[in-house]
């Protein structure tokens, strides 16, 4: 019941933090230098004053400022993100068309990672000292370090290039003509290499962070007792320890899953996956002001509600921690 | 009398356009039809609707799906599209177009002069910036019969045959967009033409897929029977596509310039840089005339000798294109390269400097945010300014704040490239004039630069008739802009098409792959 009424609480807030996250999203964007009537006039090769005027009125850009805003409030409120005039769609219609292909491809990644990740950390921790210890903190370290977009291309020029196994763009193949699980498989073939390269990089986060805060618990006093009992080793890492350190794990969980439909900016471009990430990519170089604020929108919700889910979550986790 | 050029011409420019664009294969071989043509598209176009959208992703695509009444040859001599002959009066003022029979829109609907009316009079004149300048000149444009058009001009207009482009004058049907409001019409996206290749379907983020047209009024052609568009945002990416296979063609500006020379000497690999003569490009710096250090000629002209503009050429253009020697492309009509030459030469630029006593004012140069290529350039031209004594500060932007800087006239030196479609009236005119300083634009004058005499030879040269008065107009204008430098010319870019070699007829007409792939086949 106090869980209920909490979460009904965070509710009520969050769409007051919405509100605010649209207000101040939308004087954010129009502070960038150039508008899109003047981006699209470009991209034509010519324009005379009377197109750029005409694209303005047809945006609405030349109302004030307030009118703008109170007209884009107004949508949201009614669930309506506006329209896109320079992709002539509703943003509403582009975004959820993005989002299948950026839930796949960030929710692979997050599983892979956080499944890898504590393995590798609690690994780790386990043999601290010993080779294995070594290696996968070297590993880490270099995916950690290592820039995403160098990562994907080198794993296209050795996967796709070199030795022809995977596919290194799109996410189906283009004019196959599958169907049903041929289908499937064939975007599970092309989901390898982007999930992967997306997934090594937090699994880095994980396995270092899984590794610090298991190091920690170990030397807590309640571990040496366990010990002292005579508990296997193998009993002990697992509940004792794993469950203590896990916290931060899933912490750092939440904010990643609130990343999710942010989607990977990079990994989307470089392997041309048709997700959210190079939708507002695309949208904040050609300052499509609708379209960016849509995506901000539905991500920044994405955040909010996973937030919440996190703290949910560590109740689940930690029944010593209470909701209020 | 009517001066008639028309049906033996046009005969004659049948079977000259017959051979000149199928002449390598009409030697080899006969076409084959059939197959799938993978190409990549970069960035994806807004939409393919060529009459509401015109920049260079649309035109590349839907230049299959539309046509307009005329094709140009790589020497921009007009061959017939849907214009099968065409016919002028002798003070240049009244042109009759007789339209091809038995042309349909891809909905089946007859293609009419009705349309032609309608796509020229009032769609285009209501939507197409570029081609609305062109119409001005233009009295009445009526439909004799249904396939007989007349365009009666107010005073000759030199240009005029150049307009017929299909990017400057797409046909659009008017059954679909008469009363309507064109630039929301949900039939945008579904777009309906004449063209070879109809709109199949569009996975935004992913391809676009267009089909043959069964229908197409030329028999037997096109010879695919589908043509897959792809988007692939990262330039490493289309150049993995390529090397794997993936895509059969890489359209100039796909790649960055330093992995031409790599993806061209993979088997099966072929690169032109043919298929711009009609655009013409023109890469210049412009100099803001206005202020400081740069309103003075001297200053302009010591630019022009201190840029090693033949290394760019060679190295970060792979040695495709030519250095400029002035305002109009070599490419275009009218062009005189009898004027005052800038080869490189510091001492000289330095000479000027000091004669004029610089200061050593920083410079702000802006690059063009168009990727690696012209970052590289822009670095290459700071050094050479740097060289001769010119402090320059790089300012760096996105696409929109290199617009905004231009509108504003916020800058020193900034990259750009123009088009110069055929034709000194249609391309050059329009950045030195003076009545075409306004802010708001960054493809007006926006140097600033206003010379009465410039004005007045513009202005003269494009109504003047015949060609021969023309030419000495523009003779004229290109030998005092080579003296005054109002802008650095830089390069005439061919941008590289790179593809594989068993795709035959892929290039042949003046805008290259924006023309479509009506005469391209597979030798598979």
């Amino acid at each position: 019941m106090q869980k209920l009424s909490f979460i009904a609480k965070r509710l009520v807030k969050a769409v007051f933090v919405l509100l605010a996250i649209v207000v101040l999203n939308f004087f954010l964007i129009r502070a960038a230098p150039g508008d899109p009537a003047q981006v699209m006039a470009g991209e034509a090769g010519a324009a005379d004053e009377i197109f750029i005027a005409q694209l303005r009125e047809q945006f609405g850009l030349d109302r004030p400022l307030h009118e703008q805003l109170l007209v884009y409030v107004g949508g949201i409120v009614t669930l309506d993100m506006g329209y896109s005039y320079r992709q002539q769609q509703p943003v509403a219609d582009l975004i959820f068309d993005r989002l299948p292909a950026t839930l796949l491809l960030t929710g692979t990644a997050f599983v892979i990672s956080i499944l890898l990740g504590v393995l590798l950390g609690a690994l780790a921790a386990a043999r601290v000292g010993q080779w294995t210890d070594s290696l996968i903190t070297v590993v880490a370290l270099v995916f950690y370090a290592t820039p995403l977009f160098w990562i994907a291309l080198m794993a296209i020029l050795l996967f796709s290039v070199q030795l022809g196994w995977l596919p290194g763009f799109g996410m189906e193949s283009v004019g196959a003509g599958y169907s049903g699980f041929q289908r499937v498989l064939d975007v599970l073939q092309h989901l390898i290499l982007p999930a992967t390269t997306l997934g090594l990089f937090f699994m880095a986060i994980y396995a270092r962070l899984t590794r610090a805060s298991m190091l920690e618990v170990m030397d807590m006093d309640f571990v040496k007792t366990a010990r002292a009992k005579g508990l296997p080793p193998g009993r002990i890492t697992r509940l004792h320890v794993l469950r203590n350190a896990i916290l931060p794990v899933i912490t750092l969980a939440g904010i990643q899953a609130g990343q999710l439909v942010g989607g990977a900016v990079l990994t989307e471009t470089v392997f041309a996956w048709p997700g959210i990430g190079r939708l507002m990519f695309d949208a904040l170089l050609q300052r499509d002001y609708n379209l960016l604020l849509g995506v901000f929108f539905v991500s920044s919700a994405m955040v909010i509600l996973f937030n919440l889910v996190t703290d949910v979550v560590y109740t689940l986790v930690d029944p010593r921690i209470e909701l209020k | 009398m009517l001066k008639r050029f028309c049906r033996p011409a046009a005969l004659a420019a049948v079977l000259t356009a017959a051979t000149a664009l199928t002449a390598p294969a009409a030697l080899a071989e006969e076409p084959k039809s059939g197959g799938v043509m993978n190409v990549v598209i970069q960035p994806e176009p807004p939409g393919l609707m060529l009459g509401v959208t015109q920049n260079g992703p649309t035109q590349m695509v839907a230049g299959n799906i539309y046509e307009s009444l005329l094709r140009y040859d790589t020497d921009l001599n007009p061959v017939p599209s849907l214009a099968t002959a065409w016919e002028v009066n002798d003070d240049g003022t009244v042109y009759t177009f007789t339209l091809k029979e038995g042309v349909t829109w891809h909905d089946g609907e007859p293609f009419t002069a009705a349309d032609v009316v309608f796509s020229a009079d009032v769609f285009l004149r209501e939507t197409h910036p570029r081609l609305r300048v062109s119409l001005e000149h233009i009295e009445s444009i009526e439909a004799l019969d249904d396939t007989t058009v007349r365009f009666t001009l107010k005073q000759p207009f030199g240009p005029f045959m150049g307009i017929f482009e299909v990017g400057t004058m797409p046909m659009v049907p008017k059954h679909i967009y008469e009363g309507t409001d064109f630039k929301n019409n949900p039939a945008n996206n579904t777009p309906i033409g004449t063209g070879p290749f109809k709109f199949e379907e569009w996975e935004r983020g992913s391809y676009i897929r267009l089909v043959k047209n069964e229908d197409y009024h030329v028999e037997g052609q096109p010879y695919l029977d589908e043509i897959y568009w792809h988007v692939i945002p990262d330039a490493a990416s289309r150049a993995v596509a390529y090397e794997t296979g993936k895509v059969d063609v890489l359209p100039g500006g796909s790649v960055e310039n330093f992995d031409v020379q790599r993806l061209v000497d993979l088997e099966n690999s072929c690169v032109t840089g043919k298929g711009w003569e009609y655009f013409a490009p023109h890469a210049w710096l412009w100099v803001n005339n206005r202020e400081g250090p740069m309103a003075d000629k001297r200053f302009r002209q010591a630019i022009m000798y201190a840029l090693d503009r033949d290394f760019a050429k060679e190295v970060i253009w792979n040695g495709l294109g030519a250095v400029p020697t002035g305002p109009v492309s070599s490419k275009t009509r009218f062009y005189d390269d009898d004027v005052r030459q800038f080869p490189h030469d510091p001492d000289k630029a330095r000479a000027l400097l000091e004669e004029m006593g610089y200061d050593g004012t920083e410079i702000r140069l802006l690059p063009l945010p168009y990727g690696e290529t012209w970052q590289r350039w822009a670095e290459a031209v700071r050094q050479n300014l740097q060289e001769v004594g010119i402090e320059v500060e790089m300012v760096a932007t996105d696409v929109a704040g290199w617009n905004q800087k231009l509108n504003e006239w916020d800058y020193d030196l900034a990259f750009t490239y123009l088009y110069q479609y055929g034709d000194p009236a249609l391309g050059v005119a329009r950045t030195y004039i003076s009545s075409n300083i306004a802010k708001g634009s960054p493809w007006n004058n926006v140097q600033g630069y206003a010379n009465e005499e410039i004005d007045r030879l513009f202005t003269e040269a494009a109504v003047a008739f015949p060609d021969e008065a023309r030419q000495s107009l523009y003779t004229e204008m290109q030998q005092i802009l080579a003296e005054e430098i109002p802008v650095a010319w830089l390069l005439e870019i061919e941008f590289p098409t790179i593809y594989r070699c068993d795709v035959k007829d892929l290039v042949d007409t003046a805008i290259g792959v924006n023309d479509g792939f009506v005469d391209a086949w597979l030798d598979r």
